[in-house]
C-alpha cells in the first residue's frame, strides 16, 4: 500500500491503514538517522521549500534535516509574520515558489486552512506542518511513533490531553490519529477551554486533572499560551498551574510507567514541572528525536511523482 | 533438464512455469558458493554476508548456517533495504513500500559478500553497493547470486553464480524458497514482466 | 404607450392570486384583472404559463458605492437587482464614507436616477460614521430620502445609545434596524461556533452572540415604542424571541435570507470562504427554526444582505476573507424551493419578497392595484436553470450557489412601466 495523496493537510481523511504505513515507514528511517553517515539518497535532486509564515525553530530544523537527510535540495522561506498576512500575498509567494519547481512545500501559517488554500493553488505536494489553530499533523505522528516506540499498543490505550485544547492543533491532529487507531481519549482543561462538540470528535472531556489520570498510559502536555491570559479563560497563571499543572504526584495518579509527552516547548514550572519534564517518564526529547525520523517518513512517502 | 509435472498451487498468477532448478540443484548449488567463499577468502576471517531484500536475504542466512557446518563459526550477517537507494524513486508515481535495514555489525575494514536470488540487469547490485557504503567502509564487495540471467545494463559481475540461466528479456526467472512459503525450486515465467533487477 | 400583460398568472398577495390581464399605463397599474379594458394601441406582452408578481422589494442589500466600487456600484447593484426580479431595494449605509449625512444620500439616489433601473432607496446610518457613539442627523437623513436607519455591517453594541436612536427615530416614524450580535461574545469568530468550527480549529461566533443582542433590542423597543426590524436573524433563539414579542404586540419585524433557510454550517468544510457570512451558517436545527418563522409569520420578510466582495478577497484564508455572498439574483429560485417543500403558499413567497418588505418600511410598493407604481416581475416558475456566477449582473461573484440547479427564472423586470430587464431567449 501507499499514500496516494498530494498533500498531507490534515490527519482527520487518513485510514488507520495509511497512519500504521507512515509509521513503519518511519522505521526505517530512525534507523538511518542512527547510522554514521546520516543520509540516503532517496530525494536527491527534489526541492523542499519550508515556507513558515509562524516562526518556529524548532519544526522548521526538523523538516529541514529531514529533507536534507533525504538529499532533498532545501530553502526556507520566513516572510516576515509581524504584519497581517492575506492570502494573495500567500498563493502569490507560493505560486512563486511553485516557478521555482519546488517539489514539496512545508506551510507553517497562523490561519486555519491556510494549507489547504494552498494546496488548491500550486501543483506541488503541501505538507501542513501547522495552521492557526487547525492541524499539526506532522507533530501527531511523531506523538503516535514515540508511543509505539515504547512499546504500547494504541488499541485501548488511554491518553489525557491536557491544556488549552480549543487552540491546540497538536490536540486536534492527535485526537484524529489516536481514535482512528483505537485509542481511548481524554481531553482535560478549564471548561473555558475545552471547545463545544469535543466529544464527537471522539474525545471525552474532563475539568478535573486528577480524575482524568485515573488509568492513563500517556500523558500528552499542552503548551499553555501565556499572552492569552488577557482574554479571560484563565484567571491567573498560578491558577492554572495549581489546577492543571502536571506533579510528581500526579504522575502517580496514572497508570504505573506512564509516559509523559509534550509538543515544546514548555513552560517549566506551568504545564508541568520542572523534575517532571526531566524524569524518566518524560519522552519529551525522543518525540524531538522522532520528529526528524516521522519527517523523513512522509518526505518520502509524498515523493512520488505528480 | 528433466520436465517436472506442474503441481497445482504454483505461482500466484498461475503463469505456465518451466522448472530450471530444483530443490537439490539449490542445496548443492549452496554448498560449492559457501566453499568457494571460503576458499577464495582463506577461511572466515573478517568476512560478513548482507542478504539483499528479500529474495537474497533467506539465501544469505541459509549460506551463513553451510559455512557454520563447514568450518563451525557464525560468520555475521546483516539484511539490507536498498529502496531509497533505487535510481527509478523519481519515475514512480507511488513510493515503493520500505523494509528495514538491519546490518547489526560493523562493516568497515571487513569483506562483505552481498548476496541475492537473481542478476539481471546490475541495478539492484548497484543500489546495495551504494546503500553498503553508506554503512561503512567494506575492504572488498563480493557478490553471490543463485542465478545470473544475463542482460546486463550496468557494469556489474557475480563473484559466484550457482546457475547461468540465458534468458530472454521478456522472460521473468524466480527463485522460490521455502521460507516464503513455497516449494524450493527456480522457475521461468513467461510473459510476466518483473522489475528490473 | 400602454403595456398589457395578459393572461398570466397574477399573484397581487391578499389581493388578488388568479389568472387575469394586468395594464400599464404612464407608468402606474391601470387594470388587474379578467376581461378588462385594453387600451387601445397598447404594446401586449403574453405572460401565458408565466407569474405576474410585483416587483421584488429587498430591505437589505449593499452597493458599494462611494467608497468600494470595484466590489459593486450603485449601477451594477441595480442591474443585479432587476436581473433578480426586485424593482425596489434599500442599501446599508455601510460605504466609505457611511452614509450617515444628507450629501451621500443624495449621492446614492442621484446614482440610482442616473442607472434608471431598481429603485434605490438608502438606509441610512443609526450613529455617525456607525461608530456606535453619537447619533447621526437622523432627521436630515429622513429629509433626504432614507427609509430607515441602520449601522449594519455592526450591531449599536451600547444599550444607552441604541435607546435613544429608537426614541429619537419616533419623531420619524422609520424603522430602526439592528444587525445583532455581540461583538465581545463573537470574539472575532469567522463561523458558527459548534462542531465543525471546533473540528476545523476556526474561531466561533457562537448563536448566543445573536440571542442577547435580539433579546436587548426586543427589551428596548418594548420600553421605548419603536419600530425594530431585526436584519438577517439566523438562530432558533431569534426566532423564538421575535415570536414571543409579536405576540405581546411589539412593533418588531424581522427578516430572513435564503443563506440561512437553505444552508448549514457544513458547506463552511473545506475552509471554503463562499460559506462565510454574518451572521454565519448555523446548524439543522436553526434552519428548521427560520423555516417555521417564515411558516408562521413570525419572520415578516425574505430579504438577500446582498454583500459583492471581489474574488481575490474571497481567495484569502477563511479567517481574512471578508464575510458575505452576493444574492440578488438567486432569491426567487431559492424562495420558491420552500414552496416545492411546502413551507410556504406560492402567495405567501411572493408576500415575503414584495407586499411585506413593503409594509415594514412603509413603503407604497410591492402591490399591483390600480394606481400603484407599475413596479411587475414576470416569472417562469418552471423554468430550470444552472446558476453560473460568470453571467451575474453584479460585479462579483461569490455565491455558495454556484452550480446549483435551480427552478424558477426572471423573464422581464418592469419598473414604472419601463422594461429594464429580460432574461435572454424571453419572448
Amino acid at each position: 500500500m501507499s499514500l496516494k495523496r498530494k498533500d498531507l493537510l490534515s490527519l482527520a481523511p487518513l485510514s488507520a491503514e495509511e497512519i500504521k504505513l507512515i509509521l513503519e515507514t518511519a522505521d526505517s528511517f530512525k534507523e538511518v538517522t542512527g547510522r554514521e553517515i546520516k543520509k540516503v539518497p532517496a530525494l536527491r535532486g527534489r526541492t523542499v521549500v519550508n515556507l513558515f509564515f509562524e516562526p518556529s525553530t524548532r519544526t522548521r530544523t526538523s523538516f529541514e534535516l529531514a529533507a536534507k537527510r533525504l538529499s532533498a535540495d532545501v530553502i526556507n522561506f520566513s516572510p516576515s509574520s509581524s504584519s497581517v498576512v492575506k492570502g494573495e500575498t500567500l498563493l502569490d509567494t507560493a505560486r512563486n515558489i511553485e516557478a521555482m519547481q519546488a517539489d514539496i512545500i512545508v506551510l507553517r501559517h497562523s490561519s486555519a486552512g491556510a494549507a489547504e488554500t494552498l494546496a488548491r493553488g500550486v501543483k506541488s505536494s503541501v505538507i501542513n506542518a501547522g495552521d492557526g489553530w487547525h492541524e499539526h499533523p506532522t507533530q501527531a505522528l511523531l506523538d503516535l511513533y514515540t508511543i509505539r516506540e515504547r512499546g504500547l499498543s494504541f488499541q485501548g490505550l488511554r491518553v489525557a490531553i491536557v491544556g488549552d485544547v480549543s487552540h491546540s492543533r497538536v490536540a486536534r491532529s492527535n485526537i484524529h490519529a489516536l481514535t482512528k487507531l483505537g485509542a481511548e481519549v481524554r481531553v482535560v482543561g478549564p471548561p473555558t477551554m475545552i471547545p463545544m462538540g469535543i466529544d464527537k470528535l471522539g474525545a471525552k472531556a474532563f475539568y478535573n486533572l486528577d480524575d482524568a489520570l485515573r488509568g492513563v498510559q500517556v500523558i500528552m502536555m499542552l503548551r499553555l499560551q501565556l499572552e492569552r491570559q488577557g482574554r479571560a479563560l484563565f484567571p491567573t497563571i498560578r491558577e492554572y498551574a495549581r489546577l492543571y499543572g502536571l506533579t510528581a504526584e500526579r504522575v502517580k495518579m496514572a497508570e504505573p510507567g506512564a509516559i509523559v509527552m509534550h509538543p515544546g516547548p514548555i513552560n517549566r514550572g506551568v504545564e508541568i514541572a520542572p523534575e517532571v519534564a526531566d524524569s524518566l517518564s518524560s519522552v519529551i526529547l525522543d518525540q524531538v528525536a522522532n520528529g526528524v525520523a516521522v519527517r523523513m517518513g512522509i518526505l518520502y512517502l509524498m515523493s512520488g511523482a505528480n | 533438464m528433466s520436465e517436472i509435472p506442474i503441481k497445482a498451487s504454483m505461482t500466484p498468477n498461475r503463469q505456465q512455469e518451466r522448472l530450471v532448478m530444483e530443490a537439490g540443484d539449490m542445496t548443492r548449488a549452496m554448498t560449492r558458493i559457501a566453499h568457494e567463499i571460503l576458499e577464495r577468502n582463506k577461511g572466515v576471517k573478517d568476512l560478513g554476508l548482507v542478504g539483499i531484500r528479500t529474495g537474497g536475504v533467506h539465501l544469505a542466512h541459509r549460506l551463513v548456517r553451510r559455512i557454520q557446518d563447514i568450518e563451525g563459526v557464525a560468520v555475521p550477517i546483516g539484511e539490507l533495504d536498498i529502496t531509497l537507494y533505487r535510481d527509478d524513486l523519481s519515475l514512480r508515481k507511488e513510493q515503493p513500500v520500505l523494509r528495514k535495514t538491519s546490518v547489526p555489525f560493523d562493516i568497515s575494514g571487513k569483506i562483505i559478500v552481498l548476496v541475492d536470488d537473481v542478476l539481471f540487469t546490475g541495478r539492484t547490485i548497484r543500489a546495495a553497493m551504494d546503500g553498503l557504503i553508506d554503512l561503512g567502509r567494506p575492504a572488498e564487495i563480493q557478490l553471490a547470486v543463485m542465478v545470473d540471467r544475463g542482460h546486463r545494463q550496468l557494469p556489474i559481475k557475480a563473484t559466484y553464480i550457482g546457475k547461468n540461466i540465458p534468458t530472454s528479456r521478456d522472460e521473468n526467472i524466480q527463485v522460490m524458497l521455502e521460507e516464503a512459503g513455497e516449494d524450493d525450486r527456480v522457475v521461468i515465467l513467461k510473459g510476466v514482466k518483473e522489475m528490473e533487477r | 404607450m400602454a403595456l398589457l400583460i395578459e393572461g398570466g398568472h397574477i399573484i397581487d398577495p391578499g389581493r388578488f392570486n388568479a389568472t387575469g390581464d394586468l395594464v400599464i399605463d404612464e407608468g402606474k397599474i391601470v387594470a388587474i384583472g379578467r376581461g378588462v379594458k385594453i387600451p387601445p394601441g397598447a404594446a401586449r406582452v403574453s405572460a401565458a404559463g408565466r407569474l405576474v408578481v410585483p416587483g421584488f422589494v429587498d430591505l437589505h442589500v449593499h452597493f458599494r458605492e462611494p467608497g468600494y466600487e470595484y466590489k459593486e456600484t450603485i449601477q451594477s447593484g441595480a442591474a443585479s437587482a432587476v436581473a433578480g426580479g426586485f424593482t425596489t431595494v434599500c442599501c446599508m449605509p455601510n460605504t466609505n464614507p457611511v452614509n450617515d449625512n444628507q450629501a451621500i444620500t443624495e449621492f446614492i439616489l442621484e446614482r440610482a436616477r442616473a442607472a434608471r433601473l431598481a429603485n434605490v432607496l438608502p438606509i441610512g446610518a443609526i450613529t455617525k460614521g456607525s461608530e456606535g457613539k453619537e447619533l447621526a442627523e437622523i432627521g436630515d437623513l429622513r429629509r433626504a430620502g432614507c427609509v430607515a436607519i441602520s449601522d449594519d455591517g455592526k450591531p449599536v453594541m451600547n444599550s444607552l445609545v441604541m435607546r435613544r436612536a429608537m426614541e429619537y427615530a419616533l419623531a420619524f416614524d422609520i424603522p430602526v434596524i439592528d444587525h445583532c450580535e455581540d461583538l465581545h461574545l463573537a470574539e472575532g469568530g469567522c463561523m458558527n461556533e459548534g462542531l465543525i468550527s471546533t473540528e476545523l480549529g476556526l474561531p466561533g461566533i457562537p448563536a448566543a452572540a445573536e440571542d442577547v443582542m435580539v433579546a436587548r433590542n426586543v427589551s428596548l423597543a418594548e420600553l421605548t415604542g419603536a419600530r425594530l426590524h431585526l436584519a438577517h436573524i439566523s438562530t432558533a433563539g431569534s426566532v423564538r424571541m421575535v415570536r414571543e414579542a409579536k405576540s405581546r404586540g411589539l412593533r418588531v419585524t424581522a427578516e430572513a435570507c435564503p443563506h440561512h433557510f437553505m444552508l448549514t454550517e457544513e458547506v463552511v468544510r473545506g475552509f471554503n470562504t463562499l460559506a462565510k457570512m454574518n451572521p454565519p451558517l448555523r446548524t439543522w436545527q436553526d434552519v428548521q427554526a427560520i423555516k417555521d418563522g417564515l411558516r408562521d409569520g413570525t419572520i415578516d420578510v425574505i430579504a438577500t444582505d446582498h454583500a459583492p466582495h471581489a474574488t481575490q478577497e474571497k481567495q484569502q484564508g477563511f479567517t481574512e476573507a471578508p464575510f458575505g455572498i452576493v444574492g440578488l439574483e438567486t432569491a426567487l429560485p431559492l424562495t420558491l424551493a420552500l414552496v416545492e417543500e411546502g413551507i410556504l403558499s406560492l402567495e405567501s413567497a411572493v408576500e415575503k419578497l414584495s407586499a411585506a418588505p413593503a409594509r415594514v418600511f412603509s413603503l407604497a410598493k410591492g402591490t399591483l392595484q390600480p394606481g400603484a407604481d407599475a413596479d411587475v416581475a414576470i416569472i417562469d416558475p418552471q423554468a430550470q436553470w444552472e446558476v453560473d456566477p460568470g453571467k451575474f449582473r453584479s460585479k462579483s461573484r461569490n455565491t455558495p450557489f454556484a452550480g446549483w440547479k435551480v427552478k424558477g427564472l426572471v423573464m422581464t423586470t418592469i419598473v414604472g412601466g419601463r422594461v429594464v430587464f429580460e432574461a435572454a431567449g424571453s419572448a
